[in-house]
């Protein structure tokens, strides 16, 4: 018979071969990199901000700002602490955030609806749109607005008339003020009840549904509660809401609400941009929805309407919301453009002008990203829980 | 025998004369089956047709009024564009041209510029030209060589006789190639990297990328250019502080690479494990496995993501100008300011030329991702 085989080898190699140590040598080499850099440019820039007369500190936070800001949604002026100066940029980025997204998710959803149309014209200028749009860089597209189109306005005595209740000029947009009198909190409660009726009336309607499979025209009944019942009432008291026309008095107008022109120039570029965007997430989120689901659909003799609700939309938002939440944080970075035009938002007053008088660049711009990133990852965290909460549960 | 017939009769109903003729159906075929089928197949189709024709006409009768008809195409200076009723000012761009491209460069050294910019867009032809031959070698050029002789030939230097131009001249559109050309060489290996490491099994490793990553991508270019601007050279001895053109391209450089970290990512996400499995039972070692094995593959998926974001890159290269670097959008914006042309129709004459220079760029990248991926793909559709 053959030689008895040699035993196999059991020791272990050398360490230098082992992956264990091989990879906690890497790891501290990393973390011995990365504390050095660290280490070393926290004493150059302690250093040289001895050497330039830089606060190192927060102590700037308490001191007077001595500088105005023409948009404020808190009391606010030239004597308040920096740490008001920066409450007030952080109000007035998060006001265009907010409003931004929802108009240009308004925007990209009708958008994205056309350029699926049936109509094959439409389905092109929405092409057209897109890929213009999506090709320029935002930032020209905002001096487009600011200095092309905005700033050479005429005065307030020439304005532009919108359908005579808003006026465009060089001043800004004027727009009407709702001016709510005596009465109008019974429009308000009005309105409270009919959400609350509607809510109401939806939960009995599908328990019904699910006991019997009799439906209820819920759609109906909550338009007519939430939107019925406060106009009702409204009507009964005597129309106790009134709209501030601006008017021309003088070289201004007075009454209604100032848009300033680096406001709207924001918005229109941001909305206009994201929703280019926007557009293409939806029209992809749609077209993912494979045409059996349709054609089952219609077989099942849904029309086009539950078809829609029921069927295409729920699976097409499942592949829609993630990359749209992205979008939305592009566009809350965006708006940090704001700088270019002077808007005053978080970065313009805080990394500028805060920045520019106190020196403090290391303290200003990590507290500026500080708020960015606070944002984006809080956003991230309600993303991931929607992501895991309509994830297709399989067997 | 009839009884039955006639109860027959009574419960059955059978045909006896043909039904009436239908009329043909209408043309499926031909232009007018087209407009049919695509523009008037419905009441609510018409009027959505009817609507946009009208946002077309109207839009674009205005456009190419503006831009074509209306123009001022040749003028000594402004005067004949201040004139009421004229469209975009032409002589404008063309007389501002050379600024557009070189910024404030010295008129004499400005061939330099052109041949580091024709150079550079032959080495890009030779690597994006699918049947070009020997592709490692220009990329070796393109990656290697060319940033070196880019940097001798603009900056200049005495040994070669090239008097030196300082950076505070560079200006225009060459500038913002530069700074897509550095954003794009240090992104995808910088990507790359970090995609490796977010998916490394040593934490330490994981938890750098990861946190590297997630910042950069959670705040504002802005705010990063901002950052290598005021605090670069707070964190450097004194006599290193960068030059002023360095400090934001190193920003653009680390923001680029963080975005392409996750669009690779979601390629080496999709091999199958069992191509890892391969590669290592094979014996190959961990970069010979992701060299010539995994990111081959990985890349290719993802060619339509890269492209993005180049294309978001270069859209990008526009913020720079808040560091005060003179790309060429900050060209565009200060030109218009100019007392001999200034007048109403400048600003929106530069603005125009200028979309329409990043349009050309962004759109060509696209369309050539496209046709790259449809190549890619014929493999896989077979």
């Amino acid at each position: 018979m053959s030689a008895p085989a040699a035993p196999l080898a059991t020791e272990r190699p050398p360490f230098w071969n082992d992956p264990f140590w091989r990879g906690l040598a890497s790891q501290i080499l990393l973390a011995a990199i990365v504390a050095f850099i660290v280490i070393e440019a926290t004493i150059n820039a302690r250093d040289n901000m001895h050497a330039r007369g830089i606060p190192t500190d927060l102590s700037f936070w308490n001191m007077p700002a001595g500088f105005d800001i023409n948009q404020s949604f808190v009391a606010y002026s030239a004597v308040w602490p920096y740490g008001r100066a920066f409450v007030v940029g952080l109000l007035n980025t998060l006001f265009v955030a907010i409003v931004g997204v929802i108009l240009a998710t308004i925007v990209g959803f009708a958008v994205g609806a056309a350029r699926l149309s049936k109509s094959w014209l439409l389905a092109r200028l929405a092409t057209v749109y897109v890929e213009v749009i999506r090709n320029v860089p935002l930032l020209l597209q905002l001096l487009f607005w600011y200095n092309a189109v905005l700033k050479p306005l005429p005065g307030p005595r020439q304005s532009v008339d919108i359908f005579g209740f808003a006026f465009v000029n060089n001043r800004g947009l004027f727009v009407p003020e709702p001016v709510a009198r005596a009465g109008f909190d019974y429009v308000l409660i009005a309105l409270g009840i009919g959400i609350i009726g509607s809510i109401i009336f939806w939960y009995v309607a599908r328990r019904r549904q699910m006991r019997t499979g009799e439906q209820w025209p819920v759609m109906r009944v909550s338009v007519g509660l939430i939107l019925g019942l406060p106009i009702l009432v409204y009507f009964l008291l005597g129309r106790p809401l009134e709209f501030a026309v601006p008017q021309l008095r003088g070289f201004n107008f007075v009454g209604g609400i100032r848009l300033s022109p680096e406001l709207v120039a924001l918005l229109l570029s941001l909305i206009l941009y994201t929703a280019s965007f926007i557009a293409e997430i939806v029209r992809a989120g749609i077209q993912s929805v494979p045409r059996g689901q349709t054609e089952a659909a219609l077989a099942l003799g849904l029309r086009p309407g539950p078809l829609r609700r029921l069927v295409v939309m729920p699976q097409a938002m499942r592949v829609i919301i993630p990359p749209l939440t992205n979008q939305y944080l592009n566009l809350t970075k965006n708006s940090s453009l704001a700088v270019f035009i002077g808007y005053p938002d978080l970065v313009q007053i805080f990394a500028g002008t805060v920045l520019n008088q106190t020196g403090a660049a290391v303290q200003v711009i990590f507290i500026t990203m500080a708020v960015y990133l606070a944002i984006s990852l809080a956003t991230s965290a309600v993303m991931n829980l929607y992501a895991r909460h309509t994830a297709i549960r399989e067997r | 025998m009839s009884a039955i017939q006639d109860s027959l009769d009574d419960t059955f109903f059978v045909r006896t004369e043909a039904a009436p003729e239908k009329p043909p159906p209408v043309a499926v075929g031909g232009v007018i089956g087209w407009v049919r089928r695509n523009l008037f197949r419905d009441v609510w189709t018409s009027i959505l047709t009817l609507v946009a024709a009208a946002i077309a006409i109207w839009f674009g009768i205005d456009l190419i009024r503006y831009m074509v008809i209306d123009a001022v195409w040749s003028a000594p200076d402004g005067a004949a564009c201040r004139a009421p009723g004229v469209g975009a000012c032409w002589a404008y761009v063309a007389r501002k041209l050379p600024y557009f491209v070189y910024g404030s460069y010295p008129v004499e050294e400005r061939w330099r510029v052109d041949i580091t910019l024709l150079i550079g867009a032959v080495l890009i032809a030779w690597l994006l030209w699918p049947a070009s031959p020997r592709k490692g070698l220009g990329a070796i050029l393109f990656f290697v060589v060319y940033p070196v002789l880019a940097f001798v030939l603009l900056y200049g230097t005495p040994v070669l006789g090239l008097t030196q131009v300082p950076t505070h001249l560079w200006g225009g559109i060459f500038v913002s190639l530069l700074v897509a050309l550095v954003g794009m060489v240090f992104s995808l290996p910088g990507g790359v990297l970090l995609a490796l490491g977010r998916r490394s099994r040593l934490p330490a490793v994981r938890l750098f990328s990861i946190g590297f990553i997630e910042f950069v991508r959670g705040v504002p270019l802005i705010t990063v250019l901002f950052m290598a601007n005021t605090m670069l050279p707070l964190f450097v001895p004194e006599q290193f502080s960068p030059d002023r053109l360095v400090r934001p391209l190193i920003g653009v450089a680390l923001f680029a690479s963080a975005y392409m970290a996750e669009v690779v990512r979601g390629g080496l996400n999709a091999i199958p494990r069992g191509q890892f499995e391969a590669a290592q039972a094979l014996g190959l070692r961990y970069p010979q496995m992701m060299r010539l094995i995994v990111l081959p593959q990985a890349l290719t998926i993802v060619i339509p993501g890269i492209v993005n974001t180049f294309i978001g890159l270069f859209k990008d290269t526009t913020l720079v100008a808040i560091v005060g670097i003179f790309d060429f959008l900050r060209t565009v914006d200060t030109a218009r300011l100019d007392p001999e042309w200034a007048g109403p129709t400048i600003s929106t004459t530069g603005y125009l030329f200028a979309a329409m220079f990043y349009f050309v760029f962004c759109f060509g990248m696209s369309r050539y991702s496209l046709a790259m991926e449809r190549r890619l793909a014929a493999g896989r559709n077979r």
